[in-house]
């Protein structure tokens, strides 16, 4: 292998191996240092848990940029709440203590859209009952940042921790919806694409929809993620390589949107491998899938879910996909040209 | 959902799929001997060989070579350095998602933009005039493609486009590369599976001298699972049978006689000249430049382009050790590089075929070779 170049590159943060790779190699070898009884940096997990008497005390922290800041179905603030709430639920954990939001402003930002965002804020706050309780404000000059970025902390705590990496072979997969909207929603609304039918980010606080799963399913549900950057594709990667499971991925049980799929072929990008912010991938014990299953359906946000993969012993690490026609590898999605879409 | 794509779908039916299967092992059988090598020419049907997971269903005998198809892949060295020469320059420089990664002689676009300069991705060269429309700076839309992706730059070329856009052209012409590579001195090529959307430009009348020249047979299909299916299906009874026809696959896009309007848009704006395809030949009348009528939406007359600078910081050797000519002439397989998987893999790719995600190496790296999935791990 030629040695990495010296510069960070789009590709580093756009959720894939590249991304990974510069975490672990950067920061976590560094940082995390040795192991304790918590689930830490190490674990490179949706966020830390750390024992609390017989609990656990969740945290996790995300910065949001997007362009637009305003998008169909949703906005930064939207995203900012929704993101970290998801990343709590991911691990378990769906009663949020509270919340952080730290922005930063561009110089000439509109006061107006300021106060759109955070309405949204407040709106998806009270979805996922969850109170911002403290934050931080800084503001930049004209040009040295876009618009407003925005970095969320979630703390909750919970009986039982969930990671991204408890699958074991026979379990089947849970995909809580519809794969790739926010993804082309936000590249259409990018690329000025003129498309029918309605294109809208899926952004939404999932941790009503995970507690009702988590209620049905108990310590049967084993392992839970959500899609976000490098979509169901990259999750799947990742979970399969942490447990060291083989996953078959049955292509025609996910559910696609007409319109998230016109878009895909049109734009030639895989929903399957674009973001969700409003999606969980849980994987379950087979015994528990079907009430799992149902739960997850008797929730608005989780209508369209379906059983679409299976955790195989052999090819730990990969993911196969079924097309219907034939088989093949899915392969991690690497950093791509396009823009940053969450 | 629009009605394109709802028609497409009608073209996934994983039944009809598997009785086509079933009919290429009977005439693979039938033939007797193995293997049985055909080309398709298009990074499109290779694409949806690879997504569709095709090559899994595909007997043994019957071998399915990526050609010299993929645009971006046969984009050639100097052609990118013009480009990055350009971005370096200080003029924006906006492209197709796909080149932005194919090297040069010493970088790439992408590297280029890394180092500061201004590089963007645009889905179509409208896109491209639209940006310059509403901007005063200088725009250079780098154009790749072969005949089809030429048209839609014409198109552009020809409908009043700003003053302050150009067109840096590495479009290609694929016609003359089918020549080439049927000449090739150890080519197993029985027969060619030709591209429906180059085809429904060209017609597919194009080929008809070209099967009468080398005596194999082509087939024109389009890209859907059961197009390339019934296309391979319908070349194997060629090649069993032993005749060196066209046969157009594609009734529902593809005509004798092509798209006349879009050939004459074509060949308003481009003539053909000879050039270098990366990794494979010089080949005569395969490049696409403006014609002089267009002199001023050119980016190599309107600029001064001078990629020398860039070529003396580069890699020593690992470019002369690719053997992408090789593998896209049909007469070596990625794992037979050296550089494959090693000094040569996705992310820092030396190769042509290692560019571009419709390229034959990219897709080996990427979905494991020929995948023989479909014996384990069925429930």
């Amino acid at each position: 292998m030629r040695s990495e170049p010296a510069k960070v590159e789009l590709k580093h943060g756009a959720g894939g191996r590249a991304m990974r790779a510069l975490i672990k190699e950067m920061f976590v070898d560094r940082l995390a240092g040795a192991p304790g009884a918590e689930i830490g940096l190490a674990a490179m997990d949706d966020g830390a848990a750390i024992p609390l008497g017989d609990r656990w005390l969740v945290i996790t922290t995300d910065s949001h940029v997007i362009s637009p800041l305003f998008f169909p179905g949703g906005d930064i603030g939207r995203l900012a709440v929704s993101g970290t709430v998801n990343d709590l639920a991911m691990m378990g954990a769906t009663e949020v203590l509270a919340l952080t939001l730290a922005m930063i402003v561009e110089e000439g930002f509109a006061r107006g859209d300021l106060e759109r965002v955070r309405d949204s804020i407040a709106a998806a706050g009270a979805e996922a009952q969850a109170r911002i309780v403290t934050g931080d404000t800084k503001v930049m000059g004209r040009g040295e940042i876009d618009g407003l970025v925005l970095n969320t902390t979630g703390i909750a705590l919970t009986q039982r921790v969930v990671s991204d990496a408890g699958l074991a072979p026979g379990d089947a997969i849970i995909l809580s919806g519809t794969a790739g909207d926010h993804g082309l929603a936000i590249m259409a609304c990018r690329h000025e694409l003129e498309l029918q039918g309605e294109l809208r980010s899926d952004v939404a606080p999932l941790n009503a929809m995970i507690r009702q799963a988590l209620r049905a399913g108990g310590a049967d549900v084993v392992a839970m993620k959500d899609p976000t950057r490098g979509g169901v594709v990259s999750a799947l990667c990742e979970m399969a390589q942490k447990a060291k499971v083989g996953i078959v991925l049955e292509g025609p049980s996910v559910p696609i949107s007409d319109s998230v799929r016109a878009a895909g072929e049109l734009l030639g990008i895989d929903p399957l491998m674009v973001a969700n912010e409003g999606k969980a991938l849980l994987g379950v014990r087979p015994a528990a899938a079907p009430r799992v299953l149902a739960a997850l359906r008797a929730h608005p946000l989780g209508a369209d879910a379906a059983i679409v993969a299976s955790c195989v012993q052999s090819r730990p690490g990969q993911v196969i996909l079924d097309t219907g026609f034939g088989r093949r590898l899915l392969a991690e999605p690497e950093g791509e040209p396009l823009p940053r879409i969450c | 959902m629009a009605e394109g794509v709802r028609r497409a779908l009608e073209f996934r039916d994983p039944r009809q799929g598997r009785e086509l299967s079933a009919l290429l092992g009977k005439l693979c059988a039938d033939i007797g001997r193995a293997p049985i090598s055909v080309m398709h020419v298009c990074g499109s049907h290779e694409q949806a060989i690879a997504r569709f997971g095709l090559r899994a269903s595909f007997p043994r005998a019957l071998d399915v070579i990526m050609g010299p198809g993929c645009p971006v892949c046969v984009t050639d060295m100097p052609e990118v350095d013009e480009a990055v020469a350009l971005a370096r320059m200080g003029v924006k420089v906006v492209t197709y998602g796909d080149m932005l990664r194919v090297p040069g002689t010493s970088r790439s676009l992408a590297d280029a933009r890394a180092e500061g300069a201004r590089v963007d991705v645009v889905y179509s060269i409208a896109q491209a005039a639209q940006m310059a429309r509403r901007s005063d700076e200088e725009i250079v839309f780098f154009a790749s493609g072969f005949e089809t992706t030429a048209v839609a730059t014409a198109a552009v070329l020809l409908s009043d486009p700003p003053a302050n856009f150009s067109v840096l052209s590495a479009h290609k012409y694929i016609p003359p590369v089918m020549e080439i590579v049927a000449e090739m001195p150890h080519t197993r090529v029985e027969g060619f599976l030709a591209a429906g959307h180059a085809a429904a430009i060209t017609g597919w009348g194009v080929f008809e001298r070209f099967v009468q020249r080398h005596r194999l047979p082509v087939v024109v299909a389009g890209f859907e699972p059961l197009d390339i299916l019934a296309g391979l299906a319908r070349l194997l009874e060629l090649i069993r049978d032993r005749r060196a026809v066209v046969v157009n696959a594609f009734p529902r896009c593809v005509t004798r006689e092509g798209n006349r309007k879009a050939q004459e848009a074509l060949w308003r704006v481009f003539r053909l000249i000879g050039g270098r395809w990366r990794g494979i030949a010089h080949v005569p009348n395969g490049n696409l430049r403006l014609r002089d009528e267009w002199a001023r939406f050119d980016a190599r007359r309107r600029f001064k382009i001078d990629p020398r600078a860039l070529c003396s910081d580069a890699p020593p050797g690992l470019a002369a050790q690719c053997i992408c000519g090789d593998i896209m002439a049909g007469i070596a397989k990625p794992s037979d590089c050296r550089l494959f998987g090693r000094q040569c893999v996705p992310d820092q790719p030396v190769g042509a075929c290692m560019v571009s995600s419709e390229g034959g190496c990219r897709i080996w790296m990427e979905y494991g070779g020929r995948p023989e999935l479909e014996l384990e791990a069925r429930r």
